[in-house]
C-alpha cells in the first residue's frame, strides 16, 4: 500500500490517464523520440557510467591501461583462491571432453548441442543448476519472425542500441539465429505465447522498430530455462552437473591451450581439478558487485567470476567500461528495491510519469538512454516521487495497460508482477508502479568470434559473460536471444574442435604469473576472486567475526 | 474448473506507511531461526532476517526475486498448530516466527526423450505412475507459495488433460513445498514441467511465418543485405538507423 503523502500524485496520474490513452490511440508516438545528439546529451550529463568515478585504469593484464568500470578493475587486480603449488596436476580428478562453467541458459545449451554431437561434459555450478540470471527473464526474447521484420532490421536495431560499437559478426549472427532459435526452444517444450491461429505474439521493446518480443507471459526465463535445464537432466549419460561446485581458476597447458580448470566445493571446501580437451564460460554477469552502489535485478550468484578466471589466464576483455541499468527496477516497497519490472510493461503500453502525472521521456527509447532520462527527471528537473526510506523514483502506469489491451490482460501477460506486488498491498492493474534505474546487465566481457572463440585455444565463452555483441548497450530480448544462439555456437564449435586437439601437461603457471604482474604492479590488494557470493552481513555482525586465519572458506 | 480453495491462507502483512525521511527507531521482531532466537527488522523478508542474522547462505538463495525457488521455508507461529510455507524472498517476517529453510527437496526425475513421448494421459501413467495415487486432499494446493491450484492440475494430468496441465502450472517455481507436503508422495512440480513441454511440443498450434522465416534463412535470402551493412560506413549506417520507420 502507498503511503499517504504519495496520494496526490497518484491522483494526477489518475487524472492524465484518459488523455495519455487518446494520445496512445492515435498511433503516433506518445512522446517524441530523442534524435542522435539528444540521447549523447542525456547519457553524457546523467549515465551512471559518465561519472568520474566510474571507469579507472586497469594496472595489469591483456587489457591494462585501459579505462574499465571502476569495480571490475578493482576485481580483476586481486590474488587467486589458490596456491598452484599444492596442485598435483599429473593426476585430475575428474576427465571429460568439454568443461561447462555455470549452469544457466548458455551453460545448458551448450551441453545440450555438445551432447547432440556426441561430446560429453561436465556442467559445473555455483548454486543449483538454473540458479542464473537466465531464470529471472520476464519479457522476453527478440526474434525477427514477423511478415514485416527481418533479421536485417534486427540487425541495425541490435546496432543503434549499441551505439554502433556492437562486433558486426557476432550482431549478425544473433540476429541470423534468432528465428531458428524460437523453433528449437519450441521443440524442446517452450510454451510460446500465441494467437488464436498459431502465430507468436509479439510486442515492442525499448529500441524496437518492430514488434519482435516473444514471450511466455511474464515468466518467459523460467519456462525457458526450466525446459533447458529438464532436457539436460535426460541425458545423465552424456552430461554431469555439479552443484555448489564452481570453477575458480582455469587450467592450461604447456601449449596455452585451454584444459579444464579447478573446482572448488562450496560445503565441504575441498578442490578438485577437471582436465577437458574444450572449455566454455558461461558464468553469466556481475550485477552482485553492486556497481556505483545500485541495487540490482541479478540472481545471488552474478559475481563476474568468469571474467576474472579468463583474464588471469589471458584472455582479452571488450567493452568493461559499460554497465547497463535497467530503467525499471523498483523502489517500493522497500523490500523489493532493485527487483526487475519487465520491459514488456512498457511494450505493453505501460507509461513512466513524473510526479506530476506527465510524461517526460518516449517510454521505449533504449535502455541506456531511458535509464538516463529518468535519473535526469529526478535529479536535475526535481520532478521524482521519494519513498519512505529516501529513494527517488518515477510511477510507471501500469492500469493504462488494462484500458489499452483490454481488461484482464495484466493478469494473464503478467501474472509475476501482479503477485510481486500484491503482497505487498498494491494492485497494478489499478495503481502504477514506483521504479528507478537497477543495475541489470553486464554489456560487455570476455571477446569472441562467432564461433564463441577467444584469443585463447580451447576456451570459449557464450552468454553475458561475453563482450561485443551487444556494443555498450544492450537492447530488450537480446540477452535471451544471446545465451541460446551463443551457447548453442559455443556447443557446436567446442564439439568440433575437440575432435583433433591433443592435451599437453597442465599448468597453473599463469596464476603466479599473474601474482607476479600485481606484485611488479606494486598493487597491494587484500581482494582474493573470484568473489562467489556477495555477503549481506551487517557491519555490526561483522565486527564480532574475529577469526584469526581462515582456510578455504567464503569469509 | 478451478475447485475452491479451502486452503485458509495466512493474510499478507502490509508494509507500514511512514513519510520520507521520518523513519524513526526501526522496529524489531524476534524470530527463530532454525530454532536460535534473533532480533531482526519487523519489515524483512525472511530471506533478509537470515543475512540481517549473520547468516552466510550458500543453499537457499538464487534469484531472490520469486522466480527460481530456490528458498523453499516452513514455519509456525506461536500458539498455531498449522504448518506454513512461503518463499525466503518474498515473505515478511512476523513476531514469534519459528522458521527453517529446506536446502534441497530430495525428488526423482525420471529420465526420458521427449521426442519419443505422445501427449496423452499414458505419457503420465508411464513416468509418474504416482500421480495416480492423488487423494485429492489438496494439501498440495494449500503449499503452493504462488497460489497455483496445483491439485487441479494433477486432476488434469490424470485425465490427460494437458492444456489444463500447462495453464495452471505455467507460473511453478519448482520449489518443492508441494511435493513435500504430499501424503501420496507425487513430485507435483515435475509433473507440471513434463506438462507443459508436452504443450509447447506437440499441442500448441504451428506458426507458418515461424517456417517461412527459417526457411528464408537457410536460403540466405539476407546475405546481401548483411554484408551491405557490414561494409557500411559508421555514419551511413547511423543515417539509416535514424531514418528507419517503425510499427
Amino acid at each position: 500500500m502507498y503511503p499517504e503523502y504519495m496520494r496526490p500524485s497518484l491522483e494526477k496520474v489518475a487524472q492524465t490517464r484518459n488523455k495519455r490513452f487518446e494520445l496512445e490511440k492515435s498511433g503516433k508516438p506518445v512522446f517524441p523520440p530523442m534524435n542522435a545528439e539528444e540521447r549523447e546529451e542525456v547519457l553524457n550529463k546523467f549515465h551512471p557510467d559518465y561519472k568520474p568515478a566510474a571507469r579507472r585504469k586497469i594496472r595489469i593484464g591483456p587489457n591494462k591501461d585501459e579505462h574499465i568500470t571502476t569495480e571490475v578493475a578493482d576485481m580483476l587486480e586481486s590474488h587467486s583462491r589458490i596456491k598452484p603449488e599444492f596442485f598435483d596436476l599429473t593426476k585430475p580428478d575428474y576427465e571429460t571432453d568439454i568443461l561447462i562453467i555455470g549452469g544457466g541458459g548458455a551453460g545448458c545449451a551448450a551441453a545440450i548441442l555438445a551432447m547432440q554431437k556426441g561430446a560429453k561434459s561436465i556442467i559445473s555450478t555455483k548454486l543449483r543448476l538454473g540458479d542464473a540470471n537466465s531464470m529471472m527473464s520476464q519479457g522476453g526474447m527478440q526474434a525477427a519472425v514477423t511478415a514485416q521484420d527481418s533479421p536485417t532490421r534486427h540487425y541495425l536495431d541490435a546496432m543503434g542500441g549499441g551505439h554502433f560499437d556492437n562486433k558486426p559478426d557476432l550482431v549478425r549472427a544473433l540476429t541470423e539465429d534468432g528465428p531458428e532459435v524460437v523453433k528449437w526452444l519450441e521443440d524442446l517444450g517452450v510454451v510460446w505465447d500465441k494467437l488464436e491461429d498459431g502465430s507468436l505474439q509479439v510486442l515492442h521493446g525499448g529500441g524496437t522498430s518492430r514488434k519482435r518480443m516473444h514471450s511466455c507471459r511474464d515468466y518467459t526465463g523460467a519456462i525457458i530455462m526450466r525446459t533447458l535445464m529438464d532436457k539436460v537432466r535426460n541425458h545423465p549419460d552424456k552430461i554431469t552437473c555439479l552443484e555448489f561446485m564452481p570453477i575458480v581458476e582455469l587450467l592450461l597447458d604447456s601449449k596455452g591451450q585451454c584444459a579444464g580448470g579447478v573446482l572448488y566445493n562450496l560445503e565441504t571446501e575441498e578442490y578438485f581439478t577437471v582436465k577437458a580437451k574444450a572449455t566454455i564460460i558461461a558464468t553469466g554477469g556481475y550485477g552482485r558487485l553492486h556497481i556505483r552502489g545500485f541495487d540490482t535485478t541479478n540472481h545471488y550468484g552474478a559475481t563476474g567470476d568468469g571474467l576474472v578466471m579468463a583474464y588471469r589466464a589471458g584472455a582479452k576483455l571488450l567493452y568493461m567500461d559499460s554497465v547497463q541499468y535497467h530503467p525499471t527496477g523498483s523502489v517500493f516497497p522497500e523490500q523489493i528495491a532493485g527487483f526487475l519490472i519487465t520491459e514488456k510493461i512498457r511494450g505493453a503500453g505501460g507509461q513512466p510519469l513524473n510526479k506530476h502525472g506527465e510524461l517526460f521521456v518516449f517510454p521505449r527509447e533504449p535502455r541506456d538512454v531511458e535509464s538516463s532520462a529518468f535519473i535526469r527527471e529526478c535529479l536535475e528537473k526535481n520532478n521524482g516521487i521519494e519513498t519512505p526510506s529516501g529513494r527517488l523514483g518515477v510511477w510507471l502506469d501500469s492500469p493504462l495497460i488494462e484500458m489499452i489491451q483490454g481488461e484482464g490482460y495484466i493478469n494473464k501477460q503478467f501474472p509475476a508482477m501482479h503477485r510481486q506486488f500484491i503482497r505487498y498491498g498494491i494492485d497494478i492493474t489499478k495503481e502504477s508502479m514506483l521504479v528507478y534505474p537497477s543495475l541489470h546487465y553486464q554489456n560487455g566481457g570476455i571477446e569472441i568470434n562467432d564461433k564463441c572463440e577467444t584469443n585463447i585455444p580451447g576456451l570459449y565463452v557464450a552468454g553475458e559473460a561475453t563482450g561485443g555483441a551487444h556494443g555498450r548497450n544492450r537492447l530488450m530480448g537480446n540477452s535471451v536471444l544471446d545465451y541460446n544462439v551463443f551457447g548453442r555456437r559455443a556447443g557446436i564449435f567446442a564439439s568440433d574442435y575437440i575432435k583433433s586437439v591433443k592435451i599437453s601437461a597442465l599448468t597453473l603457471n599463469h596464476i603466479t604469473d599473474y601474482d607476479d604482474e600485481l606484485k611488479k604492479a606494486k598493487i597491494k590488494t587484500d581482494l582474493i576472486t573470484p568473489v562467489l557470493l556477495p555477503s549481506y552481513t551487517p557491519e555490526d555482525v561483522r565486527k564480532r567475526q574475529l577469526t584469526a586465519c581462515y582456510e578455504g572458506t567464503l569469509r | 474448473m478451478a475447485t475452491q480453495k479451502t486452503a485458509k491462507k495466512k493474510p499478507v502483512k502490509q508494509a507500514k506507511s511512514k513519510s520520507p525521511k521520518n523513519d524513526t527507531k526501526k522496529t524489531m521482531a524476534t524470530v527463530f531461526i532454525m530454532g536460535k532466537s534473533h532480533e531482526v527488522p519487523a519489515d524483512a523478508t525472511i530471506m533478509g532476517a537470515i543475512e540481517y542474522a549473520g547468516y552466510q547462505i550458500i543453499r537457499g538463495a538464487g534469484c531472490r526475486e520469486g522466480f527460481c525457488g530456490a528458498c523453499a521455508t516452513v514455519y509456525r507461529m506461536p500458539g498455531d498448530y498449522k504448518i506454513y510455507t512461503g518463499l525466503a524472498c518474498t515473505t515478511l517476517v512476523e513476531d514469534g516466527m519459528w522458521l527453517s529453510q529446506l536446502p534441497a527437496i530430495p525428488a526423482q526425475k525420471p529420465v526420458y526423450d521427449i521426442d519419443k513421448l505422445d501427449p496423452n494421459v499414458a505419457t503420465f501413467q508411464k513416468i509418474y505412475p504416482e500421480v495416480f495415487r492423488c487423494v485429492s486432499c489438496n494439501s498440495c494446493t494449500k503449499a503452493c507459495p504462488q497460489d497455483l491450484e496445483v491439485m487441479d492440475y494433477i486432476n488434469a494430468a490424470m485425465r490427460g488433460d494437458i492444456e489444463a496441465v500447462m495453464d495452471l502450472s505455467f507460473d511453478c517455481l519448482s520449489c518443492g513445498l508441494c511435493a513435500i507436503r504430499c501424503p501420496s508422495e507425487i513430485v507435483q512440480y515435475n509433473v507440471g514441467l513434463l506438462g507443459r513441454r508436452l504443450y509447447g511440443k506437440y499441442l500448441s498450434k504451428e506458426s507458418k511465418q515461424l517456417k517461412k522465416r527459417i526457411k528464408e534463412v537457410k536460403e540466405r535470402k539476407f546475405d546481401k543485405e548483411y554484408k551491405e551493412f557490414k561494409t557500411m560506413k559508421k555514419e551511413e549506417l547511423k543515417k539509416n538507423y535514424y531514418d528507419r520507420d517503425t510499427e
